[in-house]
């Protein structure tokens, strides 16, 4: 056996898990205002007292009974796991409801640590708990603690070295778990004689937002301003940003590298500089977008924005059979389609999660935004561009919902569920800049393993067996039937195969096809599309197969290699469709 | 007696019962939404949406119509 001793976090969904987790291990777990966000184990060693332990984080759970996905994970390590301590995480303000948690483990015998957390909010709320006769009738260590100030943090520390010199770990037996419901009394009772309320909690500052972000007739428009605004923002901060960094990419090329290899041999030079700096030059002048897009997400996840987006869309979403949870999955999909497939664990109903997951690979996610950013940024004036864009993501949305009503057999959906509405949060500046470097980072390390390899790769196609007759002129030969009549070059055949792999590869692709970068490439695009040739392109880059990764995660959370197969045929299937009825009509139209 | 669903907005009342799926019931139940607790319904969403409901004082969720149904409460008469 190996002698990581475990200690884990569990509790209910939303109350801070992960930002503890953060908080104690140095970590950048995600943390968002969204119960049901933490979908994975997430572990860390840390060091305490003098001893090495292993730090779990555990998606929430409800009861130690329950059945959805979501909660199955953390049981099934609960199960299978010798723990030295099981830190409980408990709202502080809500442990009207959360203490049969810990006397459901309690009474399996489980080495507990009761942590009061989101103490600050429960301050201000007047509510005083006690925490010592807490302690004392649990018969384990409470401690009041607030994740987002640090408040705490460190007596859980030495509370949690304390639970380490306890000789032997405790596996749990959740077979034995008495239902939650058994524990109602006794939890009321507990919290009557421990916890002082005051008489009536005055409308706090988030009734009063609500009245606003949910308004019937506002609540809407509002929303989808919020989300514009968004967008807006990261482009105004973040193009002057890119720009820089471009020019600074090829002054480097000018000014050094160029003379450095002049002497190189030509096949040398052709992949560095044509091939390899080219593409991932171009693709790394986008690390400030991303960087920003993901910082602003961050403040929308945290602020608990979404969970409100969901009560005003399920009304409408209920009708295509999806519900309100699947629209805000939408929404993390526009960062990026992966984690917001494995967020889809919340919903229990697998039509409706399997529904939900067809429509997830039509969110316009970041690696397709900087495709669009440069396309448009190319071939439409500045007036034109937003429009274009946010056309897009329109159209992102109709597809998916589309897809969803289309797919969705006879029932409308039904699912019974209830999710909480957490009250409104601030972003901690910490938070925001780990969300937009932990993105930025992944990005990077994609730029230089995948991009590089992919850039690589594209520029053999392109150069062998000679200029004139490669690979890569064979293979749009090979497709321009099924191109040409959707209006786009054969030239891009090559990009959108690469773009199959991960949309990042398809600007340093191009980049390698047409044998330029940057501000040159855009107007060698210009040069080669109109605007209606460049529209059906994006349409399709849009709709067909993410990336493979993408893939990859519906065939791991359908279980099922036609599921995956499936999605992957519609997708196919429906991009060239749709772009054949718009290219088609407005070539017909427009002449 | 009277449901969730029909209960006025603004209006706060007594859980006497759920009949809701099993499934769904607990996962009420762990939210706080159980027999005896206070809750109030404060909003209902358009296009025949979910309500958005406060349970005693310490939780918001929303709860879709056809289950709400399904919840018998006490209707007090307003003070
Ligand atoms: N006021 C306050 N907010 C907190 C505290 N700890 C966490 N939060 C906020 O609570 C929300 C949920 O935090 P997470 O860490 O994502 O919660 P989690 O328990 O991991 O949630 P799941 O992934 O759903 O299980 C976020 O908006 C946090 O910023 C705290 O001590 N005080």
């Amino acid at each position: 056996m190996s002698s990581a001793r475990h200690i884990a976090l569990v509790g209910m969904p939303n109350t801070g898990k992960s930002t503890l987790f953060n908080r104690l291990t140095g970590g950048n777990a995600r943390v968002a205002n969204w119960p049901g966000l933490t979908v994975e184990l997430a572990t860390q060693r840390v060091l305490l007292g003098s001893q090495m332990a292993r730090i779990v984080d555990l998606p929430g759970i409800y009861d130690l009974s329950g059945g959805a996905e979501d909660e199955r994970v953390a049981q099934q390590f609960l199960a299978a796991t010798p723990l030295q301590a099981l830190v409980v995480v408990l709202n502080a303000c809500q442990l009207a409801r959360q203490l049969a948690l810990v006397l459901q483990l309690k009474a399996l015998g489980a080495p507990l640590l009761v942590v009061l957390n989101m103490s600050d909010e429960a301050r201000q709320a007047g509510i005083r708990i006690d925490t010592a006769g807490l302690a004392a009738e649990l018969g384990c260590p409470v401690l009041a603690v607030s994740a987002r100030l640090g408040e705490g943090v460190a007596e859980l520390r030495t509370a949690m070295g304390r639970m380490l010199q306890q000789p032997d770990p405790h596996t749990l037996d959740l077979s034995r778990a008495a239902p939650a419901a058994d524990w109602h009394a006794q939890e009321v009772a507990l919290w009557k004689r421990h916890v002082q309320h005051p008489p009536t909690l005055a409308a706090g500052p988030t009734a009063r937002i609500d009245h606003w972000i949910l308004h019937p007739a506002a609540g809407l428009p509002l929303f989808v301003l919020t989300m514009f605004a968004l967008f807006q923002l990261t482009f105004a901060l973040g193009t002057p940003l890119q720009d820089g960094i471009g020019d600074l990419f090829s002054w480097f090329r000018g000014a050094a590298l160029q003379p450095l290899l002049a002497h190189a041999p030509a096949l040398l030079q052709g992949i560095l500089l044509d091939g390899v700096y080219d593409g991932v030059s171009t693709v790394l002048s986008f690390a400030p977008l991303i960087l920003l897009f993901f910082m602003l997400m961050a403040v929308i996840e945290d602020s608990g924005y979404f969970a409100r987006a969901a009560f005003m869309m399920d009304g409408l979403m209920s009708r295509v059979g999806l519900d309100g949870r699947g629209f805000v999955m939408l929404m993390m999909g526009f960062g990026c389609n992966v984690p917001a497939l494995m967020g889809t664990r919340v919903i229990r109903d697998p039509r409706g999660r399997r529904l939900t997951m067809l429509t997830i690979p039509f969110a316009l996610c970041s690696a397709r935004l900087q495709i669009f950013l440069f396309l448009t940024a190319a071939l439409f004036t500045q007036s034109q561009a937003p429009w274009v864009l946010t056309g897009l993501y329109l159209v992102s949305l109709l597809v998916a919902l589309g897809t969803a009503w289309l797919l969705r057999g006879r029932q409308i959906c039904s699912e019974p569920f209830a999710l909480e509405l957490p009250p409104y949060r601030l972003p901690l500046w910490r938070q925001m800049f780990a969300r937009g470097w932990g993105e930025c980072r992944s990005f990077l390390r994609m730029a230089s393993t995948m991009i590089v390899a992919g850039v690589v790769l594209v520029w053999f196609l392109t150069h062998y067996p000679d200029q004139h007759n490669s690979f890569a002129e064979m293979l749009a030969r090979a497709m321009a039937p099924v191109l040409t009549p959707i209006g786009i070059q054969s030239e891009m055949a090559v990009a959108l195969v690469f773009g199959f792999v991960a949309k990042e590869v398809v600007l340093g692709a191009l980049a390698v096809i047409t044998g330029t970068e940057g501000a040159a490439l855009a107007q060698h695009l210009a040069g080669s599309m109109d605007h209606l040739a460049a529209l059906s392109f994006m349409l399709f880059t849009l709709i067909y197969v993410p990336c493979v990764a993408t893939i990859a995660t519906v065939r791991k959370e359908s279980r099922s290699n036609w599921f995956a197969a499936g999605s992957v045929v519609w997708s196919l299937g429906l991009a060239w469709v749709l772009c054949f009825v718009f290219y088609q009509s407005a070539r017909w139209f427009f002449g | 007696m009277s449901t969730l669903l029909a209960l006025p907005l603004h209006q706060s009342a007594t859980v006497l019962d759920l009949a809701t799926p099993v499934d769904l019931t607990r996962r009420l139940a762990a939210m706080g939404l159980r027999r005896g607790c206070q809750v109030t319904v404060l909003r209902r969403a358009s296009w025949r949406g979910p309500l958005q409901i406060r349970v005693d004082s310490h939780t918001e969720l929303m709860l879709r119509r056809i289950h709400a149904a399904f919840i018998t409460v006490s209707a007090e008469v307003a003070a």
